[in-house]
């Protein structure tokens, strides 16, 4: 496929006017890759009012930038991101385009695939180069994380990925790092749209995406009542993190379902995962098995999620929880919290 | 009005047990079942039928001849017909193969004002063909939608549930809308949506039927090449400590907490 594609390029994602951490982490996916093939790194960024944010991109990696900034990119506008993404990927050729598996990327890189005619994996945890064949091996878990499978894409180009959100961790920012800005400009008729965007209503009991959280408190039926969850959430503040649930949690209305990890639910990485009164069915460690760190609190020695647990607590939750709290915020009084 | 539901047939998960020795999932026996995130996808749209009147819907699925127990399971909750998209040249699709045949079959049935499909499947779990049908279709998609608010004059009106809150959009038809289970709850079928399903003819679309470019379809047609499957090992052999006494216990996992850089 030595037809001119060459370069990695990642697709950044703004929210509420901010280039989103999730842009960071792709750079550092984007550098381990571009380092490989000795190619340039670079980033797309669309958005509106953006032109000061875009030297962050530098700081954490990327080479070139190409940025849209127009008023219409205010907001999510799927036909017109595509088209922008399309003629920008048309006229310079990466042969890498990673996105960040989030609702932005799992909306655009479908659409952007399909326009384009190439193959595109969704919800990658490992990105690597077969310096051989100098293609991208994308590997990813599938039918609940039983099976991980490996793929490539080689015979057309780009090729095209999602990856998990938390996977890996933005490179140390070098304030120093310059890069060359792209700033391009696109006919009023790219602008047009099907969509109308109306408005947003931000969700008060979660700050951060779940999806993007380093720490994920999880309570499951074993917690007994929903008043009980408010010591989840007061142990998430604490671990500055955010609250899941299983699903029987969620079928009985004590927490809406954006917060069910599993199968039907979210598939989640954080750094620490704690399990608390969940018993562990295959369905719920399909979406938390790849955390980095199980935490498991429950009364039943033989429950399935202990043989995930990197540590494991047999015993009565709503003892441990308030013991586990005053503990903790007795810490907070200490010198380093 | 004209709605079509995209579903797939996929192994049934509540089968499914952990192998206690090599710490991976075995699946009892090959069974199979419609996808559940698919259901929300057929509840809303019988749901919208049953508000307009004049809508009419139909069920469409590719996959092998068993799938067609998912489309009369989508029948018997209340949808009015359904096809069953089937042939050996379509096996080993990738999302963009297997939506190129989605649409293909779309067009051929005349088109949809409104099509739906799931979140994502729960075995490929790519979420990618609903976008994908859309585009090839050139037709806008609306992702994870958690209520369809209005459908008037040619417009829907809908709320995407995405990082941090919802945000609410209009788009005009024809339009593919991907749902995700907060949508709704969908309904158990009666007896006589059983009876009907039994009844009911389901067309089988092959190549042949729907004018496909066959260099799009199936293996050949796809991008993507998977060139290795491996089974990771889902335990770990953590400490499993015993509650004597809760303050000791906590102190050993503030230890750990700590020993491991998450505290
Ligand atoms: C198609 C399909 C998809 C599914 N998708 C998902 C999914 O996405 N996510 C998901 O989570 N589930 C999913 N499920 C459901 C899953 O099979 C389980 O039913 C569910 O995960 C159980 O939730 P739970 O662990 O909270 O409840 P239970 O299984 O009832 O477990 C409660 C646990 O709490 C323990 N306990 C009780 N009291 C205490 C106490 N005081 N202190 C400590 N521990 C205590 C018990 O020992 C028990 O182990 C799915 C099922 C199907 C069929
Ligand atoms: N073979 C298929 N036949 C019909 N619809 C499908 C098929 N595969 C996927 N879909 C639809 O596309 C959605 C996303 O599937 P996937 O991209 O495989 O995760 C599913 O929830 C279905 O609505």
């Amino acid at each position: 496929m030595g037809t001119g594609y060459e370069g990695v390029w990642t697709l950044g994602e703004i929210r509420n006017g901010e280039i989103s951490s999730v842009s960071y982490e792709l750079l550092a996916w984007g550098k381990k890759l571009s380092d490989k093939l000795g190619v340039k790194l670079s980033s797309i960024v669309l958005g509106s009012n953006i032109k000061e944010r875009i030297e962050r991109l530098f700081h954490f990696g990327a080479d070139v930038v190409y940025a849209v900034d127009h008023p219409r990119l205010e907001h999510f506008l799927p036909d017109v991101h595509a088209r922008i993404c399309e003629a920008l990927v048309k006229e310079y050729k990466p042969e890498i385009l990673i996105a960040s598996a989030t609702t932005y990327g799992r909306t655009i890189m479908p659409i952007l695939a399909a326009k384009l005619e190439t193959g595109l994996t969704a919800d990658c945890t490992d990105l690597d180069i077969d310096t051989k064949e100098r293609i991208l091996l994308q590997t990813r878990p599938a039918i609940g994380g039983n099976v991980m499978a490996t793929i490539k894409t080689p015979n057309h180009r780009p090729q095209m990925a999602t990856v998990r959100p938390r996977a890996k961790r933005p490179l140390n920012p070098d304030r120093a790092r310059k890069g060359e800005l792209i700033l391009k400009e696109y006919p009023t008729e790219f602008y047009r749209s099907q969509y109308r965007w109306i408005s947003f209503e931000k969700d008060e009991s979660s700050d951060s995406p779940i999806q993007e959280a380093d720490v994920i408190v999880s309570g499951g039926k074993g917690m007994k009542d929903e008043k009980n969850f408010e010591m989840l959430y007061e142990l998430a503040k604490m671990l500055d993190g955010a609250v899941g649930a299983s699903r029987a949690v969620v079928d009985m209305g004590w927490i809406p379902y954006s917060h069910q990890i599993g199968l039907s639910g979210k598939t989640v990485s954080p750094r620490l995962y704690m399990a608390i009164g969940i018993s562990g069915a295959v369905q719920h460690i399909a979406g938390m098995s790849s955390s980095e760190i199980i935490v498991a609190i429950n009364k039943d020695p033989d429950a399935p999620i202990f043989k995930v647990a990197d540590f494991g607590i047999v015993g009565d939750a709503l003892e441990i929880l308030p013991a586990l709290l005053k503990r903790l915020s007795s810490d907070e009084g200490d010198t380093d919290g | 009005m004209k709605i079509a539901v995209l579903i797939k047939q996929v192994p049934a998960t509540d089968k499914v047990k952990m192998d206690e020795k090599t710490g991976t999932m075995i699946r009892s026996e090959i069974e199979s079942e419609m996808n559940p995130l698919d259901m929300y996808a057929v509840e809303e749209a019988v749901r919208l039928k049953e508000e307009h009147p004049d809508a009419r819907v139909s069920v469409i699925s590719m996959g092998p001849s068993q799938a067609i127990d998912a489309i009369r399971e989508a029948i018997s909750m209340g949808c009015d017909d359904g096809y069953l998209v089937s042939d050996r040249k379509f096996a080993g699709a990738d999302t963009l193969a297997t939506a190129y045949t989605l649409s293909a079959v779309i067009n051929e049935l005349g088109g949809f004002d409104l099509i739906f499909s799931g979140e994502r499947a729960t075995d490929g779990e790519t979420g990618q063909v609903g976008p994908s049908v859309a585009t090839q279709l050139g037709i806008p998609v609306v992702t994870y939608v958690s209520k369809v608010e209005e459908v008037k004059s040619g417009i829907i009106r809908v709320h995407r549930s995405i990082e941090g809150g919802k945000e609410i959009v209009e788009v005009s038809l024809p339009a593919l809308i991907s749902v995700i289970k907060e949508i709704n709850e969908p309904r158990i079928p009666n007896l006589s949506g059983k009876i009907k399903a039994r009844a009911v003819r389901i067309p089988i679309l092959t190549a042949d039927d729907v004018g496909v470019s066959l260099d799009k379809v199936g293996l050949s047609g796809s991008p993507t090449r998977v060139v290795k499957i491996f089974y990771p090992k889902l335990s770990r052999s953590g400490k499993i400590l015993r509650v004597q006494n809760v303050e000791s216990v906590v102190e050993e996992l503030v230890d750990f907490m700590r020993s491991r850089g998450v505290l």
